[in-house]
This record gives C-alpha cells, sequence and structure tokens, in this order.
C-alpha cells in the first residue's frame, strides 16, 4: 500500500529479553495531570473492554470521567447505558462514586460527527447541499479512515466541552477496530491532503474562471473519466468538490489541532495487545510510531493471558502420565484423571507459546512499562466485570481481584 | 468432529468463489488459507486472493510479499493441486482496467500523476470494491479463450470483515446512487450475477464468544437480505473435548473426586502434591466455565441454521505446519 509508511525498527538496538517495568495505571489515573488517555492496537484484543474498566477505575478513585467508545459489545453498551448511538455522553448507571468522581459514556456515530463538522464549518443552505450529496455520503460513511478521523475529532471536541465546563477532568478514548492500528495515526493527515490533493483542485478549475488550466494532460484526464465513469458521475463530483472547497481548509487546521492535542503534555496512550503474534506486531509497530511523532506511551496492556496454576508440571509430564493411566489404568477415574492431565498439558503449550511471543515484544522493547491480565474465564458485560479488570490493570493479583 | 450434516451439505464441487468474511481477530485469513489448502489438495488448482493489503498471506506461508501477480505457494505432489496466491491492489486493478477495457495506455499514465487513481480508489463510493471484485470475478471467469491465462477450479478470496462484508459484496446497489449508466455499471451488474449465483458461497469465521458470534448472525442476515448466498459459518479456535459433560458439572461445583484423582496420579507414577490436585481442579473448572459460555454461542450458530465446520486451537499457535493440520481438518469435514 502506498498509503503504509515503510517503519524502521525503532528501540535499543541490542537487548535481553527481560522482565519489563510494571505499568502503575492506578498511578496513571490518579495523577491530576493525566487528562487524555488513549487505549490503541488492532482488532480483537479487547480494547473496548480495556477503555472502559480504565474509565470506571478512575472514576472510583474520584476522577471526573467521560469514556467514548467505538463499537462495543451489545451486553456492555447495555450495562453502561450506551445502547443508543447517538454521540450524547450520559452518567453510567451504577458508577455513581462516593468521592466526587464521576463516569459518563458515550457511542461514536461517525457520520453524525461528520454532519456536525460540515454543519458547524458551512452555512445553512451550503451544509444541506453537501449533506445530500452522494460522494459525501460515500466519503461519511465508507472512506477508510473516516472512523478514525471522526474519533480523534470527537475526542477534540469533548476535550474543548471539558476546558469549558468543567464537567470532566480525564477522558478516555477507545479507537476503532483499524485494519492497522496506524491508520487512526494516518486518518487526519490522509483525509487532509486527500482533500487538498491536485485532482481535487484539478476538479475545481472549470468552476474558477478561464480555461487556462485546461492543458492537454487534463483534457486526456477529462475524456478518459467521462469514458469511464459516464458524465453522471464526473458531474456529481464535481458538485462535491465545489461545495466543499470552503471547507478545506477549516480540514486541515482541525486535523492539526487534533494532533497537536495528542502530543500535549497531559496525553497518555495505552497500547493493548493480546498474546497472539499479529497482535504483538502490531503493539510493537505502534510503540515505534508514537515515539518517532513523540506521542507520550504510557504503557503495554496485555489482555488475556493464560496462566499456569501452581502444581510444576510440564505439559511432556503430563501427557507421558496420561498416556500411562490410559494404557494401565484400572480405576473409574482414570478416564477423568487423564483429560485433567491432557487440559494441563494444552495450557502448558498455550502458556509456553504466549510467553514466546511476549518475549520478541520485550526484547526489542525492554523500557516499555507493561501490565499482564490474566485470561478470564467468563466475558465481561457488565460493571462487576469492568471492575474487576480494573483491579487487574491496578495491579491487584487475580486471585484477590476476584474475591 | 462431525462433518456437516446431510440437509446442510455444501456443494463444493459446484462452488467457484469462495468468500471468507469474519471479525477482525477470530483468525479470517488463517482459515481462508486453510480452506484454499484443503480445496487444493482435492487435486484442484486454486487461487487465494487478499485484498486488504495486509499481505496475510505472504506472512502464513512465510514468503516474501506477494505483487501484484499470481503466484504459485504451495503444490501437492504428483500433480495433486496448486495453490496460488493474489494481493488484489486496487490501484494496479484500476490501471489495468483501463489498460485492458479502453487501451488508455498514456491516460491511465497521466491519470496517475493527476491523483485520479487514487482518488478513485479511496473516496468515489464503490468504485474501490467494484475494481476488487472486479479482479476476483476476472480470476474466476477465465476459460480456454482468455489468452495467456491461467485457470482455475475455485477462487478462495480473503475477504473484509463481516461488517463491511455486505456493502462490499453489494456493489451493485452500492453504485445505484452514482453510475446509473456507464461502462462502470454494466461491470458492477455482470459482476453481481456471479456473487449472487449458486457458483458463490459467503463462509462466515467466528470464534464462541458473544461478539463475534453476535456479528456473524447480524452479517447473515445481512447477506440473506442481499440475495447473496451464505456458505459456512466457520467456527474457529474450539477448545479441546478432554472432559466430559459430567466432569464439567463436577468440575464448576467443586466436586470433582479429589482422593480418586490422587491415587490415579500415583498409579500414573506422578507426586500426587495437593498443590498439584488443586492446580488440576481449578484449570478444569476454568475450561468448564469458558466450555459453559461456548456452549451458549454454539446453540445461537445452531440457530442460525447453516453448515458448521469446527477447527481446533491449537496449543501451538498456526504456523505452517498447523496451517497443514487445520486444512485436513476442514478436509475431514468434507471440504473438497
Amino acid at each position: 500500500m502506498n498509503d503504509r509508511r515503510t517503519l524502521a525498527r525503532r528501540g535499543p538496538l541490542a537487548g535481553r529479553a527481560e522482565s519489563a517495568p510494571p505499568l502503575d495505571v492506578d498511578a496513571l489515573v490518579r495523577d491530576p495531570a493525566t487528562r487524555i488517555v488513549v487505549c490503541c492496537g488492532s482488532g480483537g484484543v479487547g480494547k473496548t473492554t480495556t477503555s472502559a474498566a480504565l474509565a470506571l477505575r478512575a472514576a472510583e478513585h474520584g476522577r471526573k470521567v467521560v469514556v467514548l467508545t467505538i463499537d462495543p459489545a451489545r451486553r456492555l453498551a447495555q450495562s453502561m447505558g450506551i445502547e443508543a448511538l447517538d454521540n450524547t455522553p450520559r452518567p453510567v448507571p451504577g458508577a455513581e462514586a462516593t468521592n466526587g468522581g464521576s463516569l459518563d459514556a458515550m457511542m461514536l456515530d461517525m457520520k453524525r460527527t461528520f454532519d456536525e463538522v460540515v454543519e458547524s464549518q458551512a452555512s445553512p443552505e451550503k451544509a444541506a447541499q453537501i449533506l445530500a450529496n452522494p460522494f459525501y455520503q460515500a466519503l461519511s460513511s465508507s472512506f477508510a479512515g473516516t472512523q478514525e478521523y471522526m474519533a480523534m475529532e470527537k475526542l477534540g471536541q469533548l476535550h474543548q466541552d471539558a476546558v469549558r465546563t468543567g464537567r470532566w477532568d480525564l477522558i478516555v478514548v477507545d479507537t476503532p477496530p483499524s485494519r492497522s492500528a496506524l491508520d487512526f495515526l494516518d486518518a487526519p493527515e490522509r483525509l487532509s491532503s486527500f482533500l487538498d490533493g491536485r485532482f481535487i483542485r484539478m476538479l475545481l478549475a472549470p468552476a474558477r474562471g478561464p480555461a487556462r488550466f485546461m492543458t492537454a494532460g487534463l483534457g486526456v484526464v477529462t475524456n478518459a473519466l467521462t469514458k469511464v465513469l459516464g458524465t453522471q458521475v464526473l458531474r456529481d463530483m464535481q458538485t462535491f468538490v465545489a461545495a466543499f472547497d470552503t471547507l478545506f481548509g477549516g480540514f486541515r487546521q482541525r486535523a492539526q489541532k487534533t494532533y497537536e492535542l495528542l502530543q500535549a503534555t497531559g496525553t497518555s496512550f495505552l497500547v493493548v495487545a493480546a498474546p497472539e503474534p499479529d497482535a504483538v506486531r502490531e503493539a510493537a509497530y505502534f510503540v515505534e510510531r508514537l515515539e518517532e511523532e513523540r506521542m507520550p506511551l504510557a504503557g503495554l496492556v496485555v489482555n488475556r493471558v493464560s496462566q499456569l496454576p501452581p502444581g510444576g508440571l510440564s505439559a511432556e509430564e503430563a501427557v507421558a502420565a496420561a498416556d500411562r493411566l490410559g494404557r494401565t489404568g484400572d480405576s473409574d477415574t482414570a478416564g477423568l484423571t487423564a483429560g485433567l492431565l491432557r487440559l494441563h498439558a494444552e495450557r502448558a503449550r498455550i502458556v509456553a507459546r504466549e510467553t514466546r511471543v511476549g518475549r520478541r515484544f520485550t526484547a526489542a522493547h525492554p523500557h516499555v512499562p507493561t501490565v499482564v491480565l490474566p485470561a478470564l474465564p467468563t466475558d465481561v458485560h457488565d460493571l462487576d466485570g469492568l471492575r474487576l479488570v480494573g483491579k487487574l490493570l491496578g495491579g491487584v493479583p487475580g486471585n484477590a481481584a476476584a474475591s | 468432529m462431525a462433518p456437516p450434516t446431510a440437509e446442510h451439505a455444501i456443494d463444493w464441487d459446484e462452488i467457484r468463489l469462495h468468500v471468507v468474511t469474519g471479525k477482525g481477530g477470530t483468525g479470517k485469513t488463517t482459515l481462508a488459507a486453510a480452506l484454499a489448502l484443503a480445496i487444493a489438495s482435492a487435486g484442484k488448482s486454486v487461487l487465494l486472493c487478499e485484498v486488504e493489503g495486509r499481505q496475510g498471506i505472504a506472512r502464513l506461508f512465510d514468503v516474501p510479499p506477494l505483487p501484484y501477480e499470481e503466484r504459485r505457494i504451495a503444490s501437492g505432489p504428483n500433480d495433486g493441486g496448486d495453490l496460488y496466491a493474489l494481493a488484489i491492489e486496487p490501484e494496479a486493478a484500476l490501471l489495468e482496467y483501463l489498460a485492458m477495457y479502453y487501451h488508455l495506455g498514456r491516460a491511465g499514465k497521466a491519470l496517475d500523476k493527476f491523483g485520479v487513481i487514487d482518488f478513485a480508489t479511496t473516496i468515489a463510493p464503490g468504485v474501490r470494491d467494484v475494481l476488487l471484485t472486479g479482479k476476483v470475478y476476472e480470476a474466476v471467469h477465465r476459460n480456454r479463450r482468455s489468452r495467456n491465462a491461467r485457470q482455475y477450479d475455485a477462487v478462495v478470496l480473503d475477504a473484509p470483515p463481516t461488517g463491511r462484508i455486505t456493502q462490499f459484496l453489494n456493489v451493485n446497489s452500492e453504485l445505484s446512487g452514482l453510475a446509473k449508466v456507464g461502462p462502470i455499471r454494466s461491470q458492477a451488474d455482470t459482476v453481481m450475477t456471479l456473487l449472487r449465483s449458486p457458483r458463490t458461497a459467503v463462509h462466515l469465521v467466528t470464534v464462541l464468544e458473544e461478539m463475534p458470534v453476535q456479528e456473524t448472525a447480524d452479517g447473515i442476515d445481512g447477506l440473506h437480505r442481499a440475495n447473496l448466498p451464505v456458505g459456512a459459518v466457520m467456527v474457529n479456535l474450539v477448545h479441546s473435548n478432554e472432559l466430559d459433560d459430567a466432569a464439567r458439572t463436577q468440575a464448576i461445583s467443586g466436586r470433582l473426586p479429589e482422593e480418586q484423582i490422587r491415587a490415579d496420579l500415583a498409579a500414573a507414577g506422578l507426586d500426587p502434591d495437593p498443590a498439584l490436585v488443586d492446580g488440576l481442579c481449578t484449570e478444569a473448572r476454568e475450561h468448564a466455565q469458558r466450555r459453559a459460555l461456548e456452549d451458549e454461542e454454539r446453540r445461537h450458530i445452531e440457530k442460525l441454521d447453516v453448515p458448521v465446520l469446527d477447527l481446533p486451537r491449537l496449543p501451538e499457535g498456526v504456523d505452517l505446519g498447523g496451517l497443514y493440520e487445520l486444512a485436513a481438518e476442514l478436509c475431514e469435514q468434507g471440504v473438497r
């Protein structure tokens, strides 16, 4: 893909996979200087749950928190009172903290957010014209990167509201499940450079006056476009670009502001991963990219890590013993015990694989503070579940957190 | 694992295009590759395509990044099937399309220079998807008359995720608001005919968790409404069946016969340390809890009334060897 920057690896060039420093999430959210936490990572690693749990934990530590979620699981959304996709932060029922903290939650409506940007930037007639154009509708609902861009736009709006009204002192943002975690950092730049592109300016040329732009090259291009797309599409396109013209500058400015907000003191990034090679690779890219952009990385959250209870039996020993029981065991429970041993062997192999995956990251990035969350036997879809995840994020050991 | 039941059978010989979708993180690319291998292992010539510019296929097969060109990446012994791979890039597909249908050699380059290619493939609504599906269509539809072109018995497409699959395949209606007439429109219509025919099947990859299963149900709903043919639900990362129902019930309620287990462990030559017995029972309880949730999700999947293919969780993860194991698993469940 030509829109994806090639990244050189970044980080110390030699290192051993010793254990990473612990990530103290509680200290992060308790620190009043922390104003924005952005949770990022590839799809399916538990970003939304992590964001929600972190927000709840912060509220219970006395912060006034709003959490912006992108696409929460239905039951989790229900339990947080944000079933409706309406861009409005609402208090989460049952999360009333006693020490002055509060928790509001909202779900991002990507198209609505884009519409609002247009409405705030253009005159009512012009806005209506843009909103009705089929090209705008496609741009606002399916352009790769629009969701990422709008998440950042919404973050900017929430931040302004927070500064103006004092309703919140901490914003937690979940990021969209991008193809690549990097998409969301690139989205503002991509969108604005696209809207500033040469082709767009070319489409505007006829509307802007004399045909002096009509060079031979342009003639070929217009002919080709008409041939492929038909005149109707070309006309729609020109209408859209002409109507949007006045907004371009505004978009560029907003993108720049968003970028500055992400670099500002008070913003922290949490990279979320699961112990799978793809997720860890994305996490590594992300960590390196944040460093390159001078964006403040708080640390890495590794979700769903398998753990072995004490007992010290290796996978090989367990399998051998299970086989022996299968051959010679004559008790009623031999089958059951063999099953338990095989289950243990499987778990031990998973733990070994996950450890290998984790070690690759740690060797390349030994300085990144990390917190590891054990895989939970049940799903998280209520506030109690979020509280449990919050305790684990805060470094409370698994067995103590569960009680 | 049981093969799909008769009334749910998929006609593997009829289908020429397998579209594999799934929620992010469920193993969509892995299972698309395993499916392509399974079909190729029946002696067929198969093309595996990706369209998201991630180079996921190259990574899985441990080969250098794929160019926009069909490359053989695996072949069976004694002419026993071939697997080719192609990473479709919309930009290259558009230039190819312009050259092929409009003989736009010089203009094609001019378009690129002016950023039109970029424009068309990133924003012009649906054009990107028309190009991607158009290229897939071309690969499915080759015949003996096509010059210098390789023919395939089946094409497997590692498609965009479930949330976007209907929109992606339904290029026709996506375009209706824009290109009402014209060449792009007639191309879209031809592609739709293939996608809606029994020669196509859309398979949905899921794992037994709430959100992916919900998304699968929504995805099937959307496909039905768009008259797109649903193939199988491919359930990935299925836990092993080491404990039977009775044992799992005992494990959840903490009533496993610890004394007897201790005796069995001793009989098997292990030190029946209380910590060991305790650990095994804890693992059994967590496993049983997870399985209970999975059983609930499986009941949801059964209600969807589509064929189901089960793929086991490989404790070692999916490397090239694991990929072949998954392919063998699919063959045993009737894929060919």
